[in-house]
């Protein structure tokens, strides 16, 4: 995701601003662009959010459909998370099928809900064996300004929040849908915040030129009761192990307050 | 596949279902320069683990327009062969196989000294011949020495191991059964003498002590991996010796 060149002068004037304690947008170390979320913006999806982090903008888009389990868990439903890099969000991003960078996107956005049990699987279980309800999670970027995990995994939990479940009645071993909807029921709120190490510093939610220049990256993701539900490192850098540590006391304070900006009460 | 029945894994006396002690590795045999064709190789046994890596390079980049004017372009293939797991695997890469490939080629990045080599590639293959938990790490220790068997400089070993919870306790190198019966899952690769951390990813659910803890205890595991990983080498260039003294003699 950082292929395109930065300029020298900048990619000094990043990192000096950094070792002062200062970002190019007047931002401290640890703090947020601005976040803006909306729900229900597609009225044909069963949820749906789009997420706004400065200039990154992404939307989320769930579906819902009736299949078959997988045979290891055939009492359980599916969850799919899909990305997709819209070659409107960037000029570096190319049409065709997904890329490592969109692989890496979806699958931490994905290991964020699967891990913490966000969505009640065995209740999505119409015939164990045989039909299931899947979830099919589409993150769309919209455009690119960097951190798309942390703005993709805040869409994606949003959208969940806002997704309803058509009824249903199973008769003769076919499902039928009848008219009406409850909502999906969510147990648990992944948020997931990232830092970016810039001349071995640590700040949170780099925008593009901050990706472009960050020497690695990595993103930890917080369930509802402070407990860390995955993790993925990034870049060709490295971390010390206390910078990870520090990460981790960040991250928790972060994740609350971008959880409430999804999560009503 | 029907349903299995849910081990115990864990005893009361803390020992594990393979009879490993909770901060025990599994037994790992090291094998270096086992391939004719590639420029350095390793084969690496961890448990029923048994892993190819070979290395190709620095050699010319194809296609070309991927070369880099200032170093060389570290390239990196996990994949695992259909045989390697109890259901058949599809040959084609996988998301997960995708995934991974991008982070072990991370994890090489800040030891590799690329910019030795410029307009090159140094491509990295690692090939999973039986999976038995822990595929990624113990793919990091053979190629690591695959790529010092082809002689590329290296600002260090890298070495990998996973920690986990298991039954509400942290253990050291989690196997398969482990990895799909445990509650997390926190592979990681280090370089011991720069005290860097080059791979981190976790699945599962772990408290901050918690994982403090597990993130420790992998280093730890790492560091003795480390060990063998130089032992391992020492091997190699210890028979080659032998083996010139021998012609000489002759």
């Amino acid at each position: 995701m950082t292929s395109s060149i930065i300029a020298r002068v900048r990619q000094k004037r990043i990192e000096q601003l950094i070792s002062l304690g200062k970002r190019l947008d007047e931002r401290g170390l640890t703090d947020y662009r601005e976040v803006q979320v909306e729900v229900g913006v597609i009225e044909k999806a069963e949820g749906s959010a789009r997420v706004r982090l400065g200039k990154t903008e992404v939307l989320v888009g769930i579906k819902i459909e009736l299949g078959t389990p997988f045979s290891d868990v055939p009492d359980k439903g599916v969850l799919t998370v899909n990305a997709e890099l819209v070659p409107l969000a960037s000029p570096t991003f190319e049409p065709g099928p997904p890329n490592e960078n969109s692989i890496e996107l979806a699958r931490v956005v994905d290991r964020g809900i699967r891990e913490s049990e966000a969505i009640d699987l065995e209740k999505l279980c119409i015939e164990p064996g045989k039909k299931v309800f899947i979830v099919f999670v589409d993150v769309y970027v919209l455009n690119y300004d960097g951190n798309l995990i942390d703005a993709s995994a805040l869409a994606a939990l949003a959208a969940l929040l806002n997704t309803k479940l058509f009824k249903y009645a199973v008769k003769g071993g076919e499902v039928q849908i009848k008219p009406g909807y409850k909502p999906l029921s969510i147990r648990n709120h992944p948020v997931a915040v990232t830092f970016a190490k810039i001349n071995d510093k640590l700040v949170v939610d780099p925008c593009l030129e901050e990706e472009q220049v960050m020497e690695a990256r990595l993103t930890m993701t917080i369930e509802k009761d402070g407990k860390i539900c995955a993790l993925q490192k990034g870049g060709a850098g490295y971390f010390k192990i206390q910078q990870i540590l520090e990460a981790g006391k960040i991250a928790r304070k972060k994740a609350a307050e971008l959880r409430k900006l999804v999560v009503k009460k | 596949m029907s349903k299995k029945k849910v081990k115990k894994l864990i005893n009361g006396k803390g020992i594990r279902y393979d009879g490993r002690k909770l901060n025990e590795l599994r037994p790992i045999t090291l094998e270096v320069g086992i391939l004719d064709n590639a420029d350095g190789s390793a084969y690496i046994e961890q448990g029923k683990n048994k892993i190819l890596a070979g290395v190709y390079g620095p050699k010319e980049v194809h296609p070309k327009h991927l070369a880099m004017p200032d170093r060389s372009l570290l390239r990196c293939r996990y994949h695992m062969a259909p045989f390697s797991v109890e259901e058949r695997k599809s040959p084609a890469p996988s998301r997960r196989e995708k995934e991974l490939s991008k982070v072990i080629r991370e994890a090489f990045e800040p030891s590799v000294f690329t910019e030795y080599y410029p307009r090159t590639s140094i491509d990295i293959v690692i090939e999973v011949l039986q999976a038995d938990g822990g595929t990624r790490c113990a793919g990091i220790t053979a190629a690591s020495l695959a790529l010092a068997d082809a002689g590329i400089p290296m600002r260090d070993l890298v070495s990998a191991c996973a920690a986990g919870k298991v039954e509400g306790r942290l253990v050291l190198d989690v196997a398969d059964l482990e990895d799909k019966q445990g509650e997390a899952d926190v592979p990681v690769a280090y370089m011991p003498n720069l005290n860097a951390i080059t791979l981190l990813q976790m699945d599962g659910m772990l408290t901050s002590e918690e994982f403090e803890q597990a993130i420790n205890l992998a280093v730890e595991g790492c560091k003795q991996i480390y060990e063998l990983q130089k032992e391992a080498l020492k091997a190699k260039y210890v028979e080659v010796k032998e083996a010139k003294k021998e012609d000489a003699e002759q």
